[in-house]
């Protein structure tokens, strides 16, 4: 309140305008990729080159779609591989990390400090230390070449659990009791409140798993041999290594990286405006 | 065999005992089954993809293994060798990582701290196109953006850096930056800056909307007279947890970074090593000259790094949690 009723001074004015032009500095590869991608072939090469584009064509996004890996996989097939492993991995994590968070926030059992101190530690993992045994582990699951090699690693999240704990904690125990007071069984309990109520934890989880394995190759990389397996951001990957020093294939990945890029932007969208929102006006501390 | 009864009835009663406590472990198991059930999907995949990866990892790095035939016990041979002839990695590979994790790390932190809170002192209407600007590049994620970076960096003069360089008469001709071994790891880390405001920016960023506002009053009445005063004794003590979250967050996505040396370069190993970090090491050893039990010494090295570097961290910000 008191923040309103300062006077804005010359200071602040510098300020605001100096963070909007460092905003916009930051945000500028951005803009570079919604420009680069609509830019014809002849603009892409331009001398000077251009940052914004002059005659915006979708011929960039038409001849990847169009496009086929070395003549057998069609681009279609890494898309659509993309949006199932993205669909289902999200599904998956959301239901499996909101119940481990949830009996891991807010019921007594044994093993819970060691599944707890164990998630805390594995904060700091990062699976591309251990590609080694976790290929030699999906192999010997046999589930390489197929979607459940793309999605059983994303679910081990512990940041997911995370947060999901973090957020859980806040609900009252009190809205818990008497709902089991009221006859309520645990699933009734986790569907009907725990779910509801941690939806601001969901939408966030949402948008890094999203995130996460919109843009992720390694699992293609790894534990997918057949090209028709792996995913989009793979595909854009192997696309981009050629791109250093060769002028052909600019024009497909410009439009890749926008097709990378979209999704998380939407996705991304959708939720801020609720976790900003659900955060402010929930009353739950 | 003949026993008295008199010494034989305590030890009955204490094997009895026993079974009764285990008796009741299991009931009480058995009460919980259902808080199990809610946990298991998500601990086997946690200890299949996470655990037991790292304790493999551990147990490789004591082997030769080349993927195909039995590991061999070679005892501590991998990380003799390592810090005795590696020169690769004693003189490359170590030393790019320090500079870059202390730069990356830290300074992608404080930025991302001064953004948030910069972003939090304005109005509410227009916070969230800022944060937008600011998270959009982590966003995107590494690989849409090595469109942007390459196309940026060119080494020719429709490069845009060299471009603009030119214009500016700065440079006399175009600079090949991602060949060049002068360049490649600082370009590596102003691009990793760019994309190091992501989750833990924005657990900050939440963080500052949990600080009670009644604090900042209390504060000015008790003698608190810059906004400098204020982050220090009220902002970052109230959202300690966010920024030990954050912290956490970007130890992990400094030490895990090396994929971005190949997306810039093309290349799996980076000209004369000059972009070389731990990660493409690891990757050197395990994917393209196949020595699994080398590559995984080398990842517990990284995993041990990071542990100390998150100890650090949760000294740092007095974490009741015993690291």
């Amino acid at each position: 309140m008191m923040r309103r009723l300062r006077k804005i001074t010359p200071f602040q004015v510098a300020l605001v305008t100096s963070f909007t032009a460092l905003a916009a500095f930051m945000s500028l590869p951005i803009i570079f990729i919604l420009n680069h991608a609509f830019k014809p072939q002849n603009e892409l090469f331009l001398f000077p080159p251009r940052f914004l584009v002059q005659n915006p064509t979708l011929r960039n996004l038409e001849s990847l779609l169009l496009h086929a890996s070395n003549a057998t996989v069609p681009f279609t097939r890494y898309l659509f591989n993309s949006m199932i492993v993205v669909v289902l991995t999200l599904v998956c994590v959301i239901l499996v990390s909101t119940m481990a968070g949830y009996v891991l926030a807010k019921n007594k059992f044994h093993f819970k400090q060691l599944v707890l101190s164990l998630i805390t530690l594995s904060l700091m993992f990062a699976p591309e230390t251990v590609g080694i045994p976790r290929y030699l582990i999906i192999s010997g699951l046999g589930i390489n070449n197929t979607y459940f090699g793309h999605i059983l690693p994303a679910l081990a999240s512990p940041v997911a659990v995370f947060m999901l704990i973090g957020f859980i904690s806040q609900i009252p125990g009190e809205v818990l009791e008497a709902a089991k007071i009221d006859g309520a069984s645990q699933v009734g309990i986790f569907t009907r409140i725990v779910l509801p109520l941690s939806m601001p934890a969901v939408a966030t989880i949402s948008i890094f798993t999203f995130q996460g394995v919109w843009g992720d190759v390694e699992t293609s990389t790894l534990f997918m041999q057949e090209e028709t397996m792996r995913t989009m951001a793979f595909y854009v990957n192997s696309l981009l290594s050629g791109l250093q020093n060769s002028v052909a294939g600019q024009n497909m990945a410009a439009a890749a990286a926008l097709l990378i890029f979209v999704p998380n932007l939407i996705i991304f969208l959708l939720f801020q405006r609720k976790v900003l929102e659900t955060m402010v006006h929930s009353g739950i501390k | 065999m003949k026993i008295e009864l008199s010494p034989g009835l305590p030890q009955r009663r204490r094997s009895s005992a026993i079974r009764l406590k285990w008796n009741q472990f299991w009931l009480q198991i058995w009460r919980d089954r259902v808080s199990y059930l809610f946990l298991a999907p998500f601990l086997i995949c946690f200890l299949l993809f996470i655990v037991i990866p790292v304790i493999m990892a551990g147990l490789l790095g004591f082997t030769s293994y080349d993927g195909f035939g039995v590991p061999r016990f070679v005892g501590l041979e991998n990380y003799i060798v390592m810090f005795t002839q590696d020169i690769i990695f004693l003189t490359k590979a170590i030393p790019n990582t320090f500079l870059f994790a202390l730069i990356v790390g830290p300074g992608g932190y404080i930025l991302s701290f001064l953004f948030a809170w910069l972003i939090h002192q304005l109005p509410i209407k227009i916070r969230d196109y800022y944060t937008l600007a600011f998270y959009a590049p982590s966003m995107a994620g590494g690989v849409a953006l090595s469109v942007v970076w390459i196309a940026a960096f060119s080494g020719d003069r429709v490069g845009y850096v060299n471009n603009f360089l030119l214009d500016m008469g700065w440079i006399d001709s175009p600079i090949i930056w991602l060949q060049d071994k002068k360049y490649l790891l600082n370009i590596m880390i102003i691009v990793s800056l760019w994309t190091s405001f992501s989750v833990g920016f924005l657990s900050m960023l939440a963080g500052l909307q949990t600080v009670n506002r009644e604090l900042y009053e209390a504060g000015r009445i008790d003698g608190i007279s810059s906004r400098l005063q204020e982050v220090f004794y009220i902002t970052l003590p109230s959202m300690r947890p966010q920024m030990l979250f954050s912290a956490v967050m970007a130890i992990v996505g400094t030490l895990k970074a090396g994929g971005i040396s190949t997306q810039l370069t093309g290349m799996a190993i980076t000209p004369s090593y000059a972009g070389h970090l731990v990660i493409n090491h690891i990757d050197d050893y395990a994917f393209i000259r196949f020595e699994l039990g080398y590559a995984s010494a080398v990842s517990v090295i990284l995993l041990i790094i990071s542990f100390f570097a998150m100890r650090f961290a949760y000294r740092l910000f007095g974490s009741k949690e015993e690291l």
